[in-house]
Formats: structure tokens, C-alpha cells, sequence
């Protein structure tokens, strides 16, 4: 421990005084690159689109933040925490024409963010409950997606692989997608047909078309059909889709399909008897080709590219979780028909044309002028300017973020796959244990929600802060007693929890309170001010 | 770009009573307009209503009905459990309900329940909400209407949560479309401390602390004048109320350690009998809804036994419980009701056990307005085992949502009214109906 302790200091006060040399430069950060050249034109494409829609609808548009305010708010997107201080001064070496460049390949390249990213995923794809037991591993889907994003997997083949892999829970870890919906039917075990047709509409074509399962559209708020042409959803339009699962069954062998399950019956509202419902697909039925395997004929229509839902549900998602709310919102609840913003087809069109890349993607949308700009303005900010996105909106941090800023803010170094086991494995305890009780939002997660007074308490008072900022081999106390004057020590804790610097009024007032003090008080005194800035609403807010 | 009503279904609006009154009175003819039905329902459940809060004892994991509130005694089903008789003739209960059976005069039961769900994690979102799961959208638990709908506290101040779990599982209720600030606020049991009331450093940095928050909280404020959304949010942060709860006296009300060990014991000297005794404590503060979980009834392998041990903890608790509210003068203002999500089979599985069953179970309902000593609903001592019906198995039978009706009715909230949702589907408070029976 004592050991752990020296060691723990002196690294503190080698990222006092220069930047760490731990951070090597991200394989993908080339600025000189016709690949980056690439990726800046398609971001230029949706700032143009943005741009008209702004002067259309009269809006102004913020400023262009700075590049640490976007440079926490990609970590928070990306990542699902704050950049560390060892990062910020490795990015602060960086050109600033560079920076954002250089930060969003590192996280692009990071394991934090596949995770990050597999997680908020796999929340549409199996939700947060608990499945049925044994045949359903959660933990096994999220780390296998992980890796499809890690790899960058063109996000198409991964749905495909998604909707037609057959096999063990344990070994393709895929099919949890459908062991998650297990029905025990007398003797036999299959996925729920109604289930998976909800599931994949909504988290792979983002529509819900969930209503349908038991009534026709009477709201006139489902269409399908073709975006040309619209018909009223049915009844018989969902059960068509739930059809396509019908062969499936699981077994000790696994899911597999098996075509003498029979065919799909059931019994709509307004008849009197079962009847059996064909496989159908809900809309651009010209796009469905006439593969034997239904399941195949199933997700080769979904990734088609001419299904633009598909491309639109990846893209508005991918938006939301880097921005904390979608291009369209709810972000699973795109009409077929529109209208869509043009920016979101422009990403789209991208997306497409460059064989469904997630890590583009993110690129383009971190490049684009729309998520760089400030969450504050001169003018009156109303929601308008934020569902247009002329001004960023200022939105809570889920859960997540919130325990993994708490835990990287009391690090100077950054919490990753390199960080030492102990490090990350009492993050790990602590972060599940704060968002149990912070209360986890499940599934409905980019919503914006009030504050429950139990989140407040667990700020103030909870166990997982304060043993952050008492630990001794955590940074707070580091700060506190290393810092080579009292000025560097608050600099030192704004970065670390705001990931700013502070203002000539805040260091005034802090270096006056906290000079007052001297030994262990004034180590008390730095503590507090951790305290406070973490429970500030600059903290807790992604701006 | 979607505009937000997008997805209203061009209904009416949703009127509230207030609305609903002003209307009546312009249109002059409300007798004959439908406007009328509505008022006469909202005037009738605020003249009957006497219930102010409610208490729920939650018995996870499902009951057996045959061992505690409706046994049939002598039958194949009953597989040698007993019954005994309690205080009002003709009502029998579970043989291990010994001091139930003697407040029997002050409960009623609901006996043929029936919901939709066998799953566990479904039938809990069921019962504690009213509505089946839904993949679109989280209905709010019925102590979060509560809260939603009944905002005053009967002229108390309440420093503390009014919506409180003790002892819950994973599935405590929550605000779902109405909001987190409706989520029940989570405590264990009542002889440990609340989690997270006490500031973790002296009052003089604790104040230190709190004046750099607001500091802090000014210069970000600062430059979101213009934002009126998080000026807002800032401007009625929660800070003020969760400081206000640490320093309440109103607290004290969760720790019944403080309560003699005599008046402890009468309710069992089991967490659940102190979450019991606590719950009685919090509503006389002004809570609207406590709900005090007991979990381990999910018997699926040696039934008899297993149940036996959780009615030993239940029996004290809540023979207690309507004892101390009848001795506070509590029982007409506090509902409490008490039962699991569904009941257990009506046979006993080759080991022991007894499965899910959620065609017939029940639920026992006693203050706030109940009438006790009644029940209404009947299961068969001879239920058809392969029925395809289940309900021809029961008389009278009641949906889930019928319970829920009943409590919103005896606390004078209409329960038909439309709340509106952030999906902007308008959604009823409650899709069933009150059982009368219990009320009038």
C-alpha cells in the first residue's frame, strides 16, 4: 500500500508539471489524410443542410464552443465519462485546428467507447431486465457488439448477423438477441414472435409500430406502405412481420431455425376465427427479395440500402447517443413518411455510401458545426433553437455519465483497459452501485427527466463521492497536499471536474478560502471544493 | 422536423375537474351532456372519499391464496393445508394468519383477482401499475398517481418524499410518463439509517461546501439567462428540498428505534413488521403512499413450509398495522392493501411446490373507506384443471385494474380522467372499475 502510495504521488506530480507520455497518438489520427479530407467534406454537407434550415425557420445560431467544452462533450457521447487530466494535456498539445481531430480518433479507438456505445445498443436490442435464466447471457451480447464496433464492422453485416445467426447463447453470443424473448411453449421453447417483431421494428428500422400487435392505426399515426405511397398501418401488417420468426426454436443445440414449426396463425381483432399470416414485410415490400431462409429474406430487407428507415434508425441513434437526444425524438419513433430534417438525410446518404461505417459516422457528426456549437447564446434560447439544433442542448448526464465523471474526475491519470485491475475493478463496483441508486432509466434513456430528491442526497451525501475524494490514493487528496502552489491545485480540480479552467473571479475566491487554511484543513478546504464542482450543475449537466 | 402533437389522437381534451366544473357551469345544460357524467363522478368519489394515503404491504413473489386468504380447507386443493376461523363468521383464513383472523372485522378481500401475466417481472409492472407492460412506454406506479394526482398534504408540511419503498427489491414503484420526481423513495430497514440524509462532514465545512455549490451553480447560471429551461431547473432545483429533508425533523419518522421494544414486538420482530410499523409513523407526517415489500413467497418446491415461514412474518405485521392505525385514528384516512402479484396453483407440483396461477387469487384491502369484514369474488374448491377458461373456475371475478380503481375511488381521484404522456398518447389513470361491494 505504501508502495502504491509513493508511486501513485509521484505520477500525480509528474501530470502536475508536464504532460504524460502514456497517451500515444490515435493509428487513425492522420490530418493530412484524403480519408479525414473525406470526412471533413461530408461534415461540410451537414452544416450546409443545418445552415438552411436555420435561415428557413429564422433562427440564429449559437457560437462555436470551445474545443475542451467539446472535447468533454464527445467523451461523455463517446466514451460515457469526462476526459482525464492526463488527456487534456496531451490534447492541449495538440494544434487547435487538430485537436478535435486528434480527440475523436483516440476515442474512436478507444474501448471505452465500444463498450460505451454496445451498452446504449443493446438498452434497444434486449433492454436492461433480466431474460430467462441460463439461455439468456446480457453481459456475453453487450462484449460480443462490443467488439463488432471495436472492429468496425459495417454496422449492416452486424445486424444481418443479428437477425440470422443460429447457434449457442455461449458461444454466438448474437442469438441472445432472441433467447432474451424466450417463451416456454408446452414442451417446445422459441422466441416470441410478437416480441421480436416489436424489437426489430423499433431498434433496427426505428418505428413503433408496437400499437399494431393488437389493433389497425385508428390515430392515423402509423403509415407504412412506401413513403410515396402510404397506407394506414394494420393489424395484419405487424403480424406479418412477427411472422418471420416462426421457424425459430431453441434447444440444447442452440436457435435454429426449423421449417416444420409450421406456419404463423392468429387471430386478428375483427374475426372470429385463426387464420394463418403469411410473411410479409411492413413496407418497401418491392425491396424484399425471395430468399427460402424467412429469417434471411427478413434482414436482407432490413439492411437493404434502399430501406432508408434502417440507415435513418443507426443514424439517429448514433446522434443521441453522442448528443443526448436524437435528430427526431423519441429516438426509436421515425415516421416512415417524415418529414426529417435535411441534415439527418444527408447523414444518411453518407452512411449508406459508405457501407454502413459506424466510425465514419461518428466522425462526420463530431466534425459537424451542429454538435460543436455552445449550449448558451445571446439571444433568447428557446426549444426551438435546441430541436433545431441551432443552439446545443443543454440535457442532465444519464446515470452512466454521471458515475463514470465522478469516477474519472477524482483520477488525474485516465481510467481505461490499461488502467490497473484494482483501478478499474473499484470503478466498476462503485459505478453499478451508484446508478442502482441513482435510479437506471432502462431502455427510455434519451428522454430529459426531472431530478429525483434520492439523486440529490446521493450527490450530496453518498458513499461512492466521498470515498472518491477521502481515498488516499485517489487524486483529490494527491491535489491537495502535491500541488506546488494553491492556484495549480484549483486550476488542477476545475479541469479534472469541469474540464475548464477556472475564471479570474472563481480562482480569486478559492485561493482566498482556501489560503486560510493551512495542513490538514487546507486539505479539507481542497476537498470541499472538489465536493462542490462535482455537485455543481456544470458537472452534472452534458452543455 | 416532427412537431410534438404529432402523435395526439385528436381526442377531446383532457379535462380536469377545475375545467370540467367552469364548463359545466357556462354550458348551462350540463345534465344532459356528457360533461355531466364526469362531474357527478368526480362530486361522487369526493363525497365518499375518506382515504388521504395508502399503505401497500407488498408480498413479492406471489402468495398462495389457499394458505393464507383463501383457503378450502378439507378440498384436493387445499393439499392438507388448514383454515381457521376468524372474527366475522363465515370467513375463513390460512391457519397461520392466527392474529389476522382477529382484526378479520376491519379487512376484505378481494378473492377471484385475475390478470394476464404469469411471468413475474410482467405481473409486479402489472400490479403496481394497472396496465400491462408496455414496449412504448413506463406506466406510473399507483403511489406516483397518487402523488401526481393528491399534491397537497392535508395541510401539513412534508419535508420528506411523500411516494416511500421500504425494503424494496429491484422494482420499486416508479413515476414512469409522470416523471422520476414520482419515483418511490428507497429505504431498508427502518432500525438502519436512511441512506444518504447525513452530510458527510461537520456543519461548518458542510455549510462551506454548500455556499461553494451555490457559487458554483451561480457562474453557470450565469451565462443561461437566455435558457429559460435551465435557468428554470437551476432556479427550482431539488437542492432546497433535499437540504430541507436532512435537516428534518419529519425523519425521525423512519427510525423506529426509538420505538419501545413492547410496541416493536406487537408487529414482529422482523424488518417487514418494523417497515410496518415505520410506514404508520410516515403517514402521519403526511406520505401518501408507502409501500413495505416482503419477498420470498415464490414456492415453487415445498410450498406448505415455505409459505408458513413468510405468514409468520406477515400475520404480526399486519394485524399490527390495522390495529395501530384503528388506535390512531388512522384506519378511515389510510388504505392499506395488501397481496403479490398473482397467486399460486391450485395443485401441488411433484415437488411440493405450487406454480404460478394468476387466473383466481387475492388481494385484502382494509381502511380508507373499505368496509371490512366482506369479500367479494369466490374460486372453485374444484377448479377444472384443464380448463381453457380459467375465469368458469371463479365468481365474480375482478382484473387487476378494478384494485386500483378501487383505491384511486376512495381517494377521490377520477380515475377515468386522461393524463397526457410524452409520447403524447393520452393514457386513463386507471382502466378498471371500483368495487363497490367494498366501498358502499
Amino acid at each position: 500500500m505504501f508502495l502504491l502510495l509513493i508511486a501513485g504521488s509521484l505520477s500525480a506530480l509528474t501530470l502536475f508539471l508536464m504532460a504524460s507520455d502514456r497517451i500515444e497518438n490515435p493509428a487513425s489520427f492522420r490530418p493530412n489524410s484524403d480519408q479525414h479530407a473525406d470526412v471533413v467534406r461530408a461534415a461540410l454537407k451537414v452544416d450546409a443542410a443545418f445552415e438552411g434550415q436555420w435561415s428557413e425557420s429564422e433562427l440564429s445560431s449559437a457560437e462555436r464552443s470551445l474545443n475542451l467544452t467539446i472535447a468533454r462533450r464527445l467523451s461523455l457521447g463517446l466514451a460515457g465519462t469526462i476526459p482525464s487530466v492526463e488527456e487534456i494535456r496531451r490534447f492541449e498539445e495538440q494544434g487547435t485546428d487538430e485537436q478535435i481531430h486528434w480527440w475523436v480518433s483516440r476515442l474512436v479507438e478507444d474501448q471505452r467507447t465500444s463498450n460505451h456505445l454496445a451498452e446504449r445498443f443493446a438498452r434497444a436490442l434486449v433492454g436492461v431486465e433480466d431474460g430467462p435464466f441460463l439461455i439468456y447471457r446480457r453481459r456475453r451480447f453487450v462484449s460480443w457488439f462490443s467488439d463488432q464496433i471495436a472492429a468496425n464492422l459495417p454496422y449492416d453485416v452486424l445486424v444481418r448477423n443479428i437477425l440470422t445467426d443460429e447457434g449457442l447463447w455461449t458461444d454466438t453470443p448474437s442469438v441472445n438477441f432472441y433467447t432474451r424473448t424466450i417463451l416456454e411453449d408446452g414442451e417446445k421453447s422459441r422466441p416470441d414472435p410478437i416480441l421480436l417483431a416489436g424489437r426489430t421494428s423499433r431498434a433496427f428500422l426505428g418505428m413503433r409500430i408496437d400499437c399494431l400487435q393488437c389493433h389497425d392505426d385508428f390515430l392515423g399515426t402509423i403509415n407504412l406502405g412506401s413513403a410515396e405511397d402510404l397506407a394506414g398501418g394494420t393489424q395484419r401488417d405487424f403480424h406479418s412481420l412477427a411472422a418471420f420468426f416462426v421457424e425459430m426454436e431453441n434447444s440444447l443445440l442452440g436457435i435454429r431455425d426449423q421449417t416444420s414449426q409450421g406456419p404463423y396463425q392468429y387471430q386478428l381483432l375483427d374475426d372470429d376465427k385463426t387464420e394463418v399470416i403469411e410473411p410479409e414485410v411492413p413496407f418497401n415490400r418491392n425491396l424484399a427479395g425471395d430468399e427460402h431462409n424467412l429469417r434471411m429474406r427478413l434482414a436482407n430487407w432490413v439492411t437493404h440500402p434502399e430501406n432508408r428507415p434502417f440507415a435513418r434508425a443507426a443514424v439517429n441513434r448514433v446522434w443521441a447517443i453522442m448528443a443526448g437526444r436524437g435528430l427526431l425524438q423519441p429516438v426509436d419513433d421515425i415516421p416512415l413518411e417524415g418529414p426529417f430534417p435535411l441534415a439527418m438525410e444527408v447523414l444518411v446518404d453518407d452512411f449508406i455510401e459508405h457501407g454502413f461505417d459506424l466510425h465514419r459516422l461518428i466522425r462526420v457528426i463530431a466534425l459537424s458545426e451542429a454538435y460543436q456549437l455552445e449550449s448558451v447564446a445571446d439571444f433568447e434560447v428557446t426549444s426551438l433553437h435546441e430541436s433545431n439544433w441551432s443552439v446545443f442542448p443543454a440535457l442532465r448526464l444519464r446515470p452512466g455519465q454521471v458515475a463514470g465523471a465522478i469516477a474519472q474526475s477524482t483520477k488525474l491519470a485516465t481510467i481505461d483497459s490499461t488502467s490497473h485491475i484494482i483501478t478499474q475493478l473499484t470503478k466498476f463496483g462503485q459505478q453499478n452501485d451508484f446508478v442502482q441508486r441513482f435510479g437506471d432509466p432502462g431502455e427510455d434513456e434519451f428522454k430529459d427527466r426531472g431530478e429525483t430528491v434520492t439523486q440529490r442526497l446521493l450527490m450530496l451525501n453518498g458513499s461512492m463521492i466521498d470515498e472518491r475524494l477521502k481515498n488516499l490514493l485517489h487524486t483529490p487528496v494527491f491535489v491537495a497536499r502535491l500541488s506546488p502552489d494553491v492556484e495549480r491545485a484549483i486550476e488542477t480540480i476545475y479541469l479534472a471536474t469541469l474540464t475548464r479552467r477556472p475564471s479570474a473571479q472563481e480562482k480569486r475566491r478559492f485561493v482566498s478560502q482556501i489560503s486560510s487554511f493551512s495542513g490538514d484543513e487546507r486539505v479539507e478546504a481542497v476537498l470541499d471544493l472538489y465536493w462542490a464542482l462535482i455537485n455543481s450543475a456544470e458537472f452534472r449537466w452534458n452543455h | 422536423m416532427k412537431n410534438e402533437f404529432a402523435y395526439s389522437c385528436g381526442s377531446q381534451s383532457h379535462l380536469d375537474r377545475r375545467t370540467l366544473l367552469k364548463m359545466a357551469g357556462l354550458s348551462g345544460l350540463s345534465w344532459l351532456t356528457p360533461l355531466a357524467t364526469g362531474l357527478a363522478r368526480a362530486d361522487e368519489a369526493d363525497q365518499r372519499s375518506t382515504a388521504k394515503s395508502l399503505i401497500v404491504l407488498w408480498l413479492e413473489g406471489a402468495p398462495s391464496q389457499l394458505e393464507t386468504f383463501d383457503p378450502h380447507p378439507g378440498s384436493e386443493i387445499a393439499a392438507g393445508s388448514k383454515a381457521r376461523q376468524t372474527n366475522i363468521s363465515g370467513i375463513k383464513l390460512g391457519d397461520g394468519l392466527e392474529q389476522v383472523s382477529e382484526v378479520m372485522d376491519s379487512i376484505s378481500l378481494v378473492r377471484a383477482v385475475t390478470s394476464k401475466e404469469g411471468d413475474h417481472e410482467r405481473a409486479v409492472y402489472n400490479i403496481k401499475t394497472g396496465y400491462r407492460p408496455d414496449p412504448t412506454l413506463i406506466h406510473p406506479a399507483i403511489g406516483s398517481v397518487i402523488c401526481h394526482e393528491l399534491p397537497d398534504e392535508h395541510g401539513k408540511i412534508v419535508d420528506i418524499p411523500r411516494h416511500i419503498s421500504i425494503l424494496p427489491n429491484n422494482m420499486a414503484g416508479r413515476g414512469g410518463y409522470l416523471g422520476d420526481q414520482f419515483d418511490a423513495f428507497k429505504v431498508f430497514d427502518p432500525l438502519q439509517p436512511i441512506p444518504d440524509v447525513r452530510a458527510r462532514v461537520q456543519d461548518q465545512r458542510q455549510s462551506t461546501r454548500i455556499e461553494n455549490l451555490k457559487f458554483a451553480d451561480e457562474q453557470f447560471l450565469r451565462r443561461r439567462r437566455s435558457n429559460r429551461k435551465i435557468s428554470d431547473s437551476l432556479k427550482h432545483s431539488n437542492l432546497g428540498a433535499a437540504l430541507s429533508m436532512m435537516s428534518s425533523e419529519q425523519l425521525e419518522a423512519f427510525d423506529v428505534s426509538n420505538v419501545s421494544r413492547a410496541e416493536r414486538l406487537q408487529f414482529g420482530d422482523t424488518p417487514f413488521g418494523r417497515g410496518c410499523l415505520a410506514a404508520i409513523r410516515l403517514v402521519e407526517k403526511g406520505v401518501r403512499c408507502v409501500e413495505v415489500t416482503l419477498g420470498g413467497w415464490d414456492t415453487h418446491v415445498n410450498n406448505h413450509e415455505l409459505q408458513a415461514g413468510r405468514i409468520n412474518i406477515l400475520d404480526p405485521a399486519l394485524a399490527a398495522l390495522i390495529r395501530e392505525l384503528k388506535n390512531r385514528d388512522m384506519l378511515d384516512s389510510t388504505m392499506v392493501v395488501c397481496g403479490g402479484e398473482f397467486g399460486r396453483t391450485p395443485w401441488v407440483n411433484p415437488v411440493g411446490g405450487r406454480d404460478h396461477w394468476p387466473h383466481g387469487f387475492s388481494i385484502a384491502m382494509a381502511g380508507g373507506g373499505v368496509k371490512g369484514g366482506r369479500v367479494v369474488g369466490e374460486t372453485s374448491p374444484d377448479p377444472k384443471r384443464d380448463s381453457k377458461k380459467p375465469l368458469e373456475n371463479l365468481a365474480d371475478p375482478h382484473g387487476v385494474e378494478d384494485i386500483h380503481a378501487t383505491i384511486f375511488s376512495a381517494m377521490g381521484i377520477d380515475f377515468e380522467k386522461e393524463l397526457d404522456t410524452p409520447i403524447g398518447r393520452p393514457m386513463k389513470v386507471c382502466q378498471g372499475e371500483a368495487i363497490r361491494e367494498l366501498l358502499d
